[in-house]
């Protein structure tokens, strides 16, 4: 498959505005936006951004978290209405006042949260604002199954239609969506952050489906802030930083290049780290289970240790255990069983009182629900663990000089950008949040770190702060576990990686285990399957090893929702 | 697709067992209570069961059971399903569907006999006893339509309550002044309407809390009505407060089927249109575009919007939809079932019918059968304290609740509203 994508992609290969492969009666649409400003109160979220979409291309938005790319596309499909600006189709303005115009107009888009309703079978959710009906409003989803049917068919979807949405894998819901945009005769299709949710392989068979929807003569707009995957699959690449366009680049120019471009000052590709000098195996998990509320185990036998110094990563897509596996050593699951030994002392069973004073740092993967309390000030958030304890408590009573002065020297510390540690740290940016946690759970002297999603919806700078931090605690000996989603986090730091699937470890493997071997066992095959695959050409390995592109996971909140494990 | 069964699938391929003991426990106590009851304190006589009305086509003879033998039957079965409750349980298998029901029927038949068979007239009609379960359902069975079409699309309907009140007061009000029981009605769909307007303006675009909203309209309307009531209606009930009644309609043929022509074939206008009610609202939310829409909005009221359908507007319009319904089932209370208006007259139905809708899951039909039972419960007790029978009217006063309260909390398990119920949607 993967070569298939290749010789598609290639630049050389580019169809321009008079060589697409669309047929003669099929209308041809250019999408141009000029000069679109949108302001939200005082901040300005896309100033004066121009943007042409030529037929038949794909064009890629490329930006960090924040840039504006969503809002510019939210824009586009009518979501928002721009403060200046307008939108041009086939060189005529238009004016959408919601997303009904927007799809009239041959437009249509996969949002970065799916816009389908979970209890719906397929037939209904892309049934639903364009309905087939009988007399009298009956509806008739026989036609709309057809309809299926018959895109699925020709794009080697299969999509059943009448599966319910909710139980259907996040890459197959995505097909629905796209389904949902091609029975409205989308011509340009916008995907929003597509690849944030997907494993490799399903990133893979993405790219694979968009190759085929350019050639049916559908344009795309690529939003997306992974320079590997906008690489591999774009015509033409626009830069978007803090809501302006800043340049626009051909896939062929290298990744150091449009790095620089998207974060604005050049960013070291690879982290400085020093090789790994495990010491006694001191975090052991042994046979451990979870069974969650609803009956589901969660996590069903998994076994691993972790040793001073070293950094384990467990990856793994969203949703398959790795937040109960979390919440299970810090004490936050109830049906536990199994063994979780920290320096020959047993944590299943302890309140999780008791399992912080054993020494457990732990930033979980949702700061702003469970890392912080949002209108708490800085200092106070700083204490959250420790609040009833000398040296910030006597007694019934905090001490809130000394609480300050230790807010004080971490803000300096961490490097928190704040106006001063009263702030509630509700307010601060989602990096800055981020290192509150981390100062506050790095404060004690740690036996074990557990960190989850540590760089979720961080900007590059913020990225390099917290990896650094993470390599700075494994050098300082503490047994290291952190989960993440994204490969290119888990290469940066993992000394070992363990991948999660299902619930059960597919195997536990070194951290500079390729791309490929990692994408198999997430997608469920075993360490020693997975590395006596025959090694195919890769559409995403041709930006070469793990760089910065997209050390950051993609979307800034819980994509999990859509993983339906909860 | 049909009703919405909650299946909480998730990814994980095993099922552990999460044991719940609720259930055997809730049939051992009401096991041992039909032991101590109907087995050892039988009263020893017949209990006699008239199930022919006057107009059927066929009589059938009346059925007399023995109460002791019937007693004792009716206590080991529950005991038989409240252990088999507990095995299936301790063996990590959930209980057949079936269950719950046949434990209800047979709970009931029990304590049908006991209770007929200690009274002093131990001589009752079933066919009347059913019948009037039903009529007594009709305000209910509006009022659950009313909060199933108003919570499908994400606005909770404390309000029903209020509804059915304001229904009523304009029902007895209109029909007096008018003479006809058709503008009666008619007003009474306007004042539901004027009640959820309210409700829909301050939840849908004032965001306030619509529990509370909900709440507050209650007792607004309690006050507003009970202040009219003594300061108007009850000076000069004349011509304030003395609506016609609705003439009973006897459909032809169907009405002389043995048992249940009598149930169900002579209503007023009122129960008819509620049998319509719920067959169109069931039909338009499951089959139709119009309910896939408003089902969307309350699933996923952002999805709904990116695809061009305007929530608010949506909310807005099933909401006043409902108030509409809940208004037309006040008019009941006055034009059906007592020929006057009378303070706070609807008595916490509006309450029974939310629990009414939250049994039947928010859907239409088990909303009905569930407001059944309720109307069943009613009726037993008014139909009980006529019998004279040895338990203190306080207790069966308190029937009804009883019931709602272990049918809520206890049968219906995991029940899953509507995902935006109660979120208020802002755009963008």
């Amino acid at each position: 498959m993967g070569r298939r994508v290749l010789s598609v992609l290639e630049p050389d290969h580019r169809s321009g505005p008079g060589l697409t492969r669309r047929t003669d009666w099929f209308p041809v649409l250019k999408l141009e936006l000029e000069g679109i400003t949108k302001r939200f109160g005082s901040l300005l979220a896309n100033d004066h951004i121009d943007l042409v979409v030529e037929p038949g291309e794909i064009h890629s938005l490329l930006g960090e978290n924040g840039a504006g790319k969503s809002t510019l596309m939210n824009v586009l499909y009518g979501l928002y209405n721009p403060t200046e600006g307008r939108i041009l189709v086939d060189g005529k303005p238009v004016n959408f006042k919601g997303p009904g115009d927007a799809m009239d107009a041959g437009i249509g888009m996969v949002h970065q949260h799916f816009m389908l309703i979970p209890v719906f079978t397929v037939a209904e959710n892309v049934a639903l604002g364009n309905e087939a009906t009988h007399a009298g409003g009956m509806l008739n989803l026989e036609e709309t199954r057809r309809k299926i049917r018959e895109i699925s068919d020709k794009y080697g979807f299969h999509v059943d239609p009448d599966a319910l949405v909710e139980d259907l894998p996040v890459g197959v819901q995505q097909r629905v969506e796209i389904i949902k945009a091609l029975v409205r005769d989308a011509e340009v299709l916008i995907l929003d952050e597509p690849t944030a949710v997907l494993t490799p392989q399903e990133t893979d068979e993405l790219i694979d489906i968009m190759a085929q929807l350019k050639a049916n003569g559908t344009s795309i707009v690529f939003i997306s802030h992974k320079l590997r995957e906008v690489k591999a699959v774009s015509d033409l690449i626009t830069v978007i930083r803090r809501g302006k366009v800043v340049g626009t680049a051909e896939p062929s120019a290298s990744t150091a290049e449009l790095a620089s471009l998207m974060v604005g000052r050049a960013v070291s590709l690879t982290l400085d780290k020093e090789d790994a000098t495990p010491g006694e195996k001191t975090f052991q998990v042994t046979d451990l289970k979870v069974t969650a509320a609803n009956g589901h185990r969660v996590v069903d036998g998994v076994s691993f240790d972790v040793a001073r110094g070293e950094v384990l990563a467990v990856a793994g897509v969203q949703g398959n255990g790795q937040t109960e596996l979390t919440e299970a050593v810090l004490g936050l699951q109830d049906h536990v069983s199994g063994s979780i030994k920290l320096e020959g002392r047993e944590l299943v069973g302890r309140s999780i009182k008791q399992v912080l004073a054993a020494g457990v740092g732990f930033v979980p993967e949702d700061r702003t629900v469970d890392g912080l309390v949002g209108p708490f000030t800085i200092a106070e958030n700083m204490v959250l663990d420790m609040y009833d304890r000398p040296p910030y408590a006597k007694g019934l009573g905090m001490k809130p000089k000394v609480i300050a002065d230790h807010a004080r020297q971490k803000v300096e510390e961490f490097d928190v950008r704040t106006s001063g540690i009263e702030s509630a740290v509700g307010t601060l940016s989602g990096g800055n949040q981020q290192k509150v946690v981390l100062a506050r759970e790095l404060s004690r002297s740690l036996k074990l770190f557990i960190a989850s999603q540590p760089t979720r919806g961080l900007d590059v700078g913020s990225i390099e702060f917290v990896h650094k931090r993470i390599i700075t605690e494994r050098d300082n000996g503490t047994p290291v576990m952190i989960v993440s989603t994204e490969l290119d986090e888990v290469a940066e730091i993992a000394d070992r990686v363990a991948v999660m699937y299902q619930g059960t470890l597919m195997g536990i493997v070194p951290g500079d285990t390729s791309r490929d071997v990692l994408g198999l066992m997430m997608a469920g095959m075993s360490a020693e399957d997975a590395k006596a695959q025959p090694r195919t050409e890769h559409p995403m390995e041709t930006g070469g090893p793990a760089g910065i592109d997209d050390r950051h996971d993609g979307p800034d909140d819980e994509s999990g929702e859509r993983g339906g494990d909860k | 697709m049909s009703a919405p069964v909650t299946s909480p699938q998730g990814q994980a391929p095993e099922l552990d067992t999460v044991r719940d003991w609720k259930n055997p426990i809730i049939y051992a106590i009401f096991a041992v209570v039909g032991l101590v009851g109907f087995a050892f304190n039988a009263p020893g006589t017949t209990a006699t069961f008239d199930i022919s009305a006057g107009r059927d086509a066929v009589q059938l003879a009346p059925v007399v059971v023995p109460t002791v033998p019937v007693g004792w039957a009716c206590a080991l079965i529950l005991i038989a399903i409240a252990v088999f409750s507990f095995l299936q349980t301790q063996a990590g298998r959930k209980d057949p569907r079936w269950m719950p029901i046949a434990y209800a029927i047979v709970f009931v038949v029990g304590f049908l006999v006991w209770v007929v068979g200690g009274a002093n007239k131990t001589d009752v009609s079933l066919v009347g006893l059913l019948a009037g379960s039903v009529t007594m359902a009709v305000p209910l069975i509006f009022g659950s339509l009313s909060g199933v079409l108003s919570e499908r699309v994400g606005v909770i309907n404390i309000a029903i309550e209020g509804q059915l009140l304001a229904g009523a007061f304009a029902a007895a009000v209109a029909a007096s002044i008018s003479g006809n029981v058709y503008v009666g009605m008619l007003a009474a769909a306007i004042a539901g309407v004027l009640v959820s307007v309210v409700l829909a303006v301050f939840s849908i675009k004032y965001l306030v809390n619509q529990i509370i909203v909900g709440v507050v309209l209650n007792v607004l309307v309690s006050g507003l009505t009970g202040f009219l009531f003594s300061t108007v209606l009850s000076r000069d009930s004349a011509t304030w407060n003395s609506p016609p009644s609705l003439p009973v309609i006897q459909i032809p043929v169907l009405e002389h089927i043995p048992i249940l022509g009598g149930i169900l074939f002579r209503q007023t206008i009122v129960g008819y249109l509620m049998y319509a009610a719920v067959i169109i609202t069931y039909i338009g939310l499951f089959h139709t575009k119009w309910g896939l829409r408003v089902r969307s909005v309350g699933e996923h009221p952002k999805a709904a919007d990116t695809l061009g359908i305007k929530v608010n507007f949506t909310r807005a319009h099933n909401v006043m939809l409902g108030g509409a319904v809940a208004g037309l089932g006040g008019s009941f209370f006055t034009l059906v079932s007592v020929s006057q208006f009378t303070k706070d007259m609807t008595a916490g139905q509006g309450y029974i019918a939310l629990a009414a809708m939250i049994f039947g899951r928010w859907n239409p039909i088990w909303a009905f059968f569930a407001a059944l039972l309720f109307g069943f419960a009613t009726n037993l007790r008014f139909v009980l304290s006529i019998l004279g029978t040895p338990v203190p009217g306080e207790f069966l006063a308190m029937l009804p609740y009883v019931v709602t309260i272990v049918a809520v909390a206890g049968l219906v398990g995991r029940s899953r509203p509507p995902a935006a119920n109660g979120t208020p949607y802002i755009k963008g």
